[in-house]
């Protein structure tokens, strides 16, 4: 059964508890590692619920159905945070979370195709995803498929030659079947996005390329439903994209306070204290 | 002396000029003026084949006309697709649309495929054995535009490629035989590609292309050339001109230099008392000649004596074709020359 088969029942949990639920698998995995790109599982989790469990369509059971909406993951490291999702979702099993960067593991510490259920693309060398993405929409609409391809890049990633090659192609074909997402968290390997080399202004710059664009707070959860829709029901020909502020860290106050929290490293001990944190706010 | 771009040339000052070739001599073909061509073999031999097999598409980068893609892409428009000047992005699409599930063929030139897009080829095509097929123009020195088009290396940049089969045709004949061959093998291909009036030459000797094999187009008792692309045709006419000096040259044909054809190369430099020379339009570092030394090595297979005929470890000269490939060593005279002394 894809997700977009039923509604959701009465009783399946809300947005905000997948989104709950994303983060808590993603401090698991990150204790498991004792560091890791903790800081953006925590923010994109709001994202990865919208996507996982309101608008994408697939089958838990499985993943490689013809009919499936594509999620490519361009920036590698976060694999952290879509094995949370996937683990949510059913894609991959609950008793695997552990095995999270272990040697022969399915879940490498950045993501590659060939090694996970549900991953689609290798990201890691960034500025990929785009480009594949114009070739997974081409190759979708040779085929009549009524699928989409959601591709989730970030804000440092858009320094890139090969994000606005993908850009501008994506336009010139018109592919009204892409729904990229950026994560803007305004950090990099180097440190803020905005001054390592500015992103800014990145929506009239997709605009100018041709883009149907959206702003939102990545981490409020009905403000992105509503993108998400407007996404998809576009009828303009043309490539969309949901730009999405997020808080690194989201959640767990004392990390989202750390400074170069692009890599995190947490003491042993306060992997625990963020699972209390992130369990007494547990959505009611 | 060496070229100054302090130093006008000296021949401006001399009183007769006399003839001197240009840049654009040879430009639209490689073929010599009595060689018998054939038009686009590649062009021709993709538009046949994806009669049968609607999988196949054809995707460029700005570069249709001049990797004979144009054939295809008037055949069958609504396949082809046009990915602008943007070498990153095609080779993405290509991936993308193998994932999908279509057989990609993707063309550029050899130095941007290698040089630019490498990234791209090795990690959303090499590492996920994806079938696409990358067919490159403008291999090795067949062009008088200097380095920006002079792919020289590129053999040893996907040399090092794992899942990667690397092809260097010698002819029309072979690049027709070549295209369906390549298609029924599943995975990525670099494939150098003769464009335009492609000499015909294999035929007369009924070859037949193999993936994988390497093939025995004369036999001689006193030299074997293991030669690739078009050195091989180079290497033909070689042995035409060392026979007048009662030297008996064989030609080993390698055009698939990944995998390489392990068996017959060792089977055939291990025939005793010959000169093994390795010939081809690539640079020495990293390319067959390599390839065949570090094999001959390993085997313990030691023949009478090892040479390469190739191009030299340095960024090459502008300039008209014919008077490069003299002065790099990999004309037919320059071949001749090179193994006269070495014998």
């Amino acid at each position: 059964m894809s997700h977009a088969d039923s509604p959701p029942r009465p009783n399946s949990p809300s947005l905000a508890e997948r989104a709950y639920r994303i983060r808590r698998n993603a401090l698991l995995m990150g204790e498991v590692q004792g560091q890791g790109y903790i800081a953006q599982a925590l923010g994109i989790a709001d994202v990865l619920a919208v996507s996982y469990f309101h608008a994408m369509r697939y089958r838990p059971d499985d993943p490689e159905w013809e009919g499936r909406d594509r999620f490519l993951l361009s920036i590698g490291h976060y694999a952290i945070a879509l094995y949370a999702a996937l683990l949510e979702a059913g894609i991959l099993p609950e008793d695997e979370l552990a095995s999270y960067g272990a040697d022969d593991s399915r879940l490498p510490m950045s993501g590659m195709a060939a090694y996970t259920p549900g991953m689609e693309i290798t990201g890691g060398s960034l500025g990929h995803g785009l480009a594949l993405a114009v070739g997974f929409c081409l190759g979708l609409k040779r085929k009549k498929s009524e699928s989409f391809v959601y591709c989730l890049i970030s804000d440092g990633e858009l320094g890139e030659g090969s994000i606005w090659e993908g850009a501008w192609s994506a336009s010139h074909w018109k592919l009204d079947n892409l729904i990229a997402i950026v994560d803007v968290n305004n950090q990099q390997a180097d440190g803020p996005a905005s001054q390592v080399t500015g992103f800014e202004p990145a929506a009239s710059r997709f605009e100018a390329f041709g883009w149907h664009v959206q702003r939102v707070d990545g981490n409020d959860i009905d403000a992105l439903v509503r993108a998400f829709d407007a996404a998809k029901a576009c009828s303009e020909p043309k490539p969309r994209i949901i730009i999405c502020d997020t808080t690194m860290a989201k959640g767990i106050p004392f990390l989202e306070a750390r400074e170069r929290n692009h890599f995190l490293r947490v003491e042993p001990q306060e992997w625990q204290d963020a699972i209390k944190i992130l369990d007494a706010g547990r959505p009611a | 002396m060496k070229r100054s771009k302090y130093t006008r040339p000296a021949w401006l000052s001399e009183a007769k000029t006399g003839e001197r070739l240009t840049t654009s001599a040879m430009i639209a073909s490689l073929a010599g003026p009595d060689q018998r061509t054939a038009p686009a073999p590649f062009g021709h031999a993709l538009a046949r084949l994806a009669e049968e097999r609607p999988e196949i598409v054809g995707l460029t980068a700005d570069l249709g006309k001049y990797t004979d893609l144009h054939i295809f892409a008037q055949k069958h428009p609504e396949r082809f697709y046009q990915m602008g000047m943007a070498e990153q992005l095609l080779i993405s699409a290509a991936a993308g649309m193998a994932r999908e599930g279509f057989q990609p063929f993707a063309t550029t030139y050899a130095v941007f495929a290698a040089r630019r897009a490498y990234d791209f080829i090795c990690m959303a095509i090499a590492e996920e054995n994806l079938d696409v097929k990358i067919v490159c123009a403008l291999p090795g020195l067949t062009t008088g535009y200097g380095p920006s088009h002079q792919a020289t290396e590129d053999i040893a940049i996907f040399r090092g490629l794992p899942n990667m089969t690397i092809l260097d045709p010698c002819d029309a004949h072979e690049i027709a035989q070549a295209v369906p061959a390549i298609a029924d093998h599943k995975g990525p291909v670099y494939m150098r590609l003769l464009r335009g009036n492609v000499p015909l030459v294999l035929d007369e000797y009924g070859y037949t292309f193999e993936l994988g094999k390497a093939k025995t187009i004369r036999d001689g008792n006193d030299v074997l050339i293991v030669s690739t692309g078009l050195m091989t045709m180079r290497a033909l006419e070689a042995a035409d001109a060392l026979r007048e000096d009662r030297v008996d040259v064989s030609v080993l044909h390698v055009p698939t230099i990944k995998p390489l054809d392990t068996e017959t190369i060792l089977r055939e430099a291990g025939k005793g008392g010959r000169l093994v020379v390795v010939a081809e339009n690539h640079t020495v570092v990293g390319g067959l000649g390599e390839a065949v030394a570090g094999l001959l090595l390993r085997s313990g297979t030691i023949p009478k004596a090892f040479r390469q005929v190739g191009l030299p470890d340095e960024f090459l000269d502008a300039g008209a074709l014919p008077t490069l490939h003299d002065r790099y060593g990999i004309s037919t005279n320059a071949m001749v020359r090179s193994i006269r002394e070495w014998l």
